[in-house]
């Protein structure tokens, strides 16, 4: 089709790739691999953009067949008659430096290997912007099916120093994304000389995690953060904008009511089946229902950080009490201008007595 | 659960969207527009699976945007159909199908009008009116009955709010708000959002 040319729209490659620069092709002496230890070499492909970059973004994209294979399955050697997936890793990616296998081993390893046991995706987290800036909570317990296998997990990553994101979903997958966006993040602000707004880090970690969509990954995640410049980088004000405040790292209670598109708090949550919405209160997981009545009657624009944070404990607090797979205890922090800042991890137990005791009192008199 | 309408006059389209974005039974937000500009006077109204959405409908959008930039000139309203229906069917024996339902609005100077429905099988059909979603079952017989081809765009507003009232007559699900637009010669104007509004309103020039 004319149009498709014209568009450099190709039939569609096996897989779509969104960053795809038109010239993109696995040419050795174009990429620069990053070989790692082991006999996978690395599970991705990474470009150092020698001459400005081929395309205007650059960041991860997965390997084909690892998209295909069992999660069980990754790094065992496959019993089969035809030549082992491995060897076909190699044909195609030539820039992976050309390893000698060993033969496959008569092990009867079956294709598709059942997850040994059901993961629930319990949690509550919670994340909401208002004039002092954005707070995001979330309880620390991880379950696995009946099981709390950890209580004291940290659910609410801080990503740069202007965001955070809350996790929710498989944990390992949550705890590897987080780290793959902080490192696309940082490397964004390098090359470009300032930070990547909310928005933008939302959408860069949609389009990472969109390649993966069918798969059994799960991540949800909210990312809290304050869109500002840098210290050393001012952005010419627009005419749109000549109006609303910019370009200054003012204490949070100058920031207009109106939101100024170019500074101020942002919560997007992003979702591993594509979704992306941006909003002004997010809560995700199994407690979330419980969470969201307890917000959505209390949180408004004009509360101060105080009334907030009591707020956003209350409402993982109750989450707590009414979902099993929320629990222990509650993080919680508070991202403005200058930065996020982290309050100590409360047990909720303390809590939960304390209100026994106070209704016991309560039926005594 | 989600909802697209759209409206062929003799020289504008009216479409119409619901505003919810939903995550199992929860409302995550209540203000989501459906509705992608493609170009000044096209407008792709997206509806489908969660990610699906979004991914296709931009990628169509900054292709359509792109062809302009290396063209000088927009592509037509049947053109972008054609173009999107072409890029759904391509993908739909692939690995990653995108399921997602659509409307196609838009004017051409030469045509006119268009308003295009597709589905996620990727079938294309210009309509005079359309509609997407489990409301569509509840408001094609509206449709059918009072539709004209030479309908103001008072009455067609009219007509767009008996849909609405019956939706929230007998349609299960609440959808509080609808987002508005109307396309004609002069380009895409924002209306007022339905059913907030107790009078007909004449199109405001925003853009």
């Amino acid at each position: 089709m004319a149009l498709q040319d014209v568009c450099g729209l190709h039939n569609s490659p096996l897989f779509p790739q969104w960053s795809a620069p038109l010239s993109r092709s696995f040419m050795p002496e174009n990429s620069t691999h990053l070989s790692g230890g082991g006999i996978h070499g690395e599970a991705f492909s990474t470009r150092l953009p020698g001459r400005g970059g081929l395309s205007p973004l650059e960041f991860y994209m997965p390997i084909a067949e690892y998209l295909t294979e069992s999660p069980i399955n990754f790094g065992q050697t496959s019993l089969t008659s035809a030549p082992t997936k491995l060897l076909e890793i190699d044909h195609l990616h030539p820039s992976l430096p050309s390893i000698s296998l060993p033969p496959p081993t008569p092990f009867p390893v079956s294709p598709s290997v059942p997850l040994p046991f059901t993961l629930s995706h319990g949690t509550t987290t919670l994340g909401f912007a208002f004039q002092g800036g954005v707070i995001a909570a979330a309880d620390t317990r991880s379950s696995c099916s009946g099981l709390v296998a950890c209580p004291a997990s940290p659910k609410v990553l801080p990503i740069h120093s202007h965001l955070v994101g809350t996790t929710s979903g498989t944990s390992a997958d949550c705890a590897l994304w987080k780290r793959i966006l902080a490192r696309e993040l940082r490397l964004y602000q390098l090359r470009h000389h300032r930070r990547l707004s909310t928005g933008g880090a939302a959408k860069l970690l949609s389009h990472m995690l969109h390649p993966f969509k069918g798969t059994e990954l799960c991540v949800a995640a909210t990312l809290c953060g304050w869109d500002g410049d840098d210290e050393k980088h001012e952005q010419p004000i627009t005419e749109k904008h000549a109006n609303t405040p910019t370009n200054q790292m003012t204490a949070s209670n100058s920031i207009v009511r109106s939101r100024s598109r170019i500074c101020g708090p942002r919560v997007i949550y992003v979702c591993s089946d594509g979704l992306r919405l941006q909003g002004e209160l997010f809560s995700v997981g199994s407690g979330s229902p419980y969470a969201y009545s307890i917000l959505d009657s209390s949180v408004y624009w004009g509360m101060s950080v105080q009334e907030a944070t009591e707020v956003a404990r209350e409402a993982v607090y109750r989450a707590t009490y009414r979902d099993a797979y929320s629990g222990n205890n509650v993080d919680l922090y508070h991202v403005t201008a200058k930065g996020w800042r982290r309050r100590e991890r409360e047990n909720l137990k303390e809590e939960y007595y304390r209100e026994k005791e106070r209704e016991r009192r309560v039926i005594a008199y | 659960m989600e909802y697209l309408i759209g409206i062929q006059g003799p020289d504008f389209v009216l479409v119409a969207a619901d505003n919810v974005a939903a995550s199992s039974i929860i409302q995550m937000k209540h203000d989501y527009d459906k509705m992608f500009k493609l170009s000044e006077k096209i407008l792709l109204l997206c509806v489908g699976e969660a990610g699906d959405t979004v991914q296709f409908a931009e990628y169509i959008q900054k292709n359509v945007q792109l062809y302009k930039m290396r063209n000088g000139y927009e592509l037509s309203p049947a053109a972008a159909a054609n173009f999107t229906r072409k890029n759904l069917a391509d993908y739909l024996r692939s690995r990653t199908p995108y399921h997602v339902n659509l409307l196609l609005a838009g004017y051409d100077e030469t045509d006119g009008p268009g308003l295009y429905y597709m589905d996620y099988l990727s079938a294309l059909a210009k309509a005079p009116f359309a509609a997407h979603g489990y409301g569509a079952f509840l408001t094609l017989s509206i449709l059918d009955r009072y539709y004209r081809p030479d309908l103001t765009r008072e009455e067609a507003v009219d007509l767009l709010k008996k849909c609405l009232e019956e939706l929230n007559k007998r349609f299960i699900m609440n959808l509080p708000s609808f987002t508005v637009r109307l396309i004609d010669k002069d380009g895409i104007h924002d209306m007022e959002k339905l059913p907030h509004v107790s009078f007909p309103s004449p199109p405001q020039t925003s853009d």
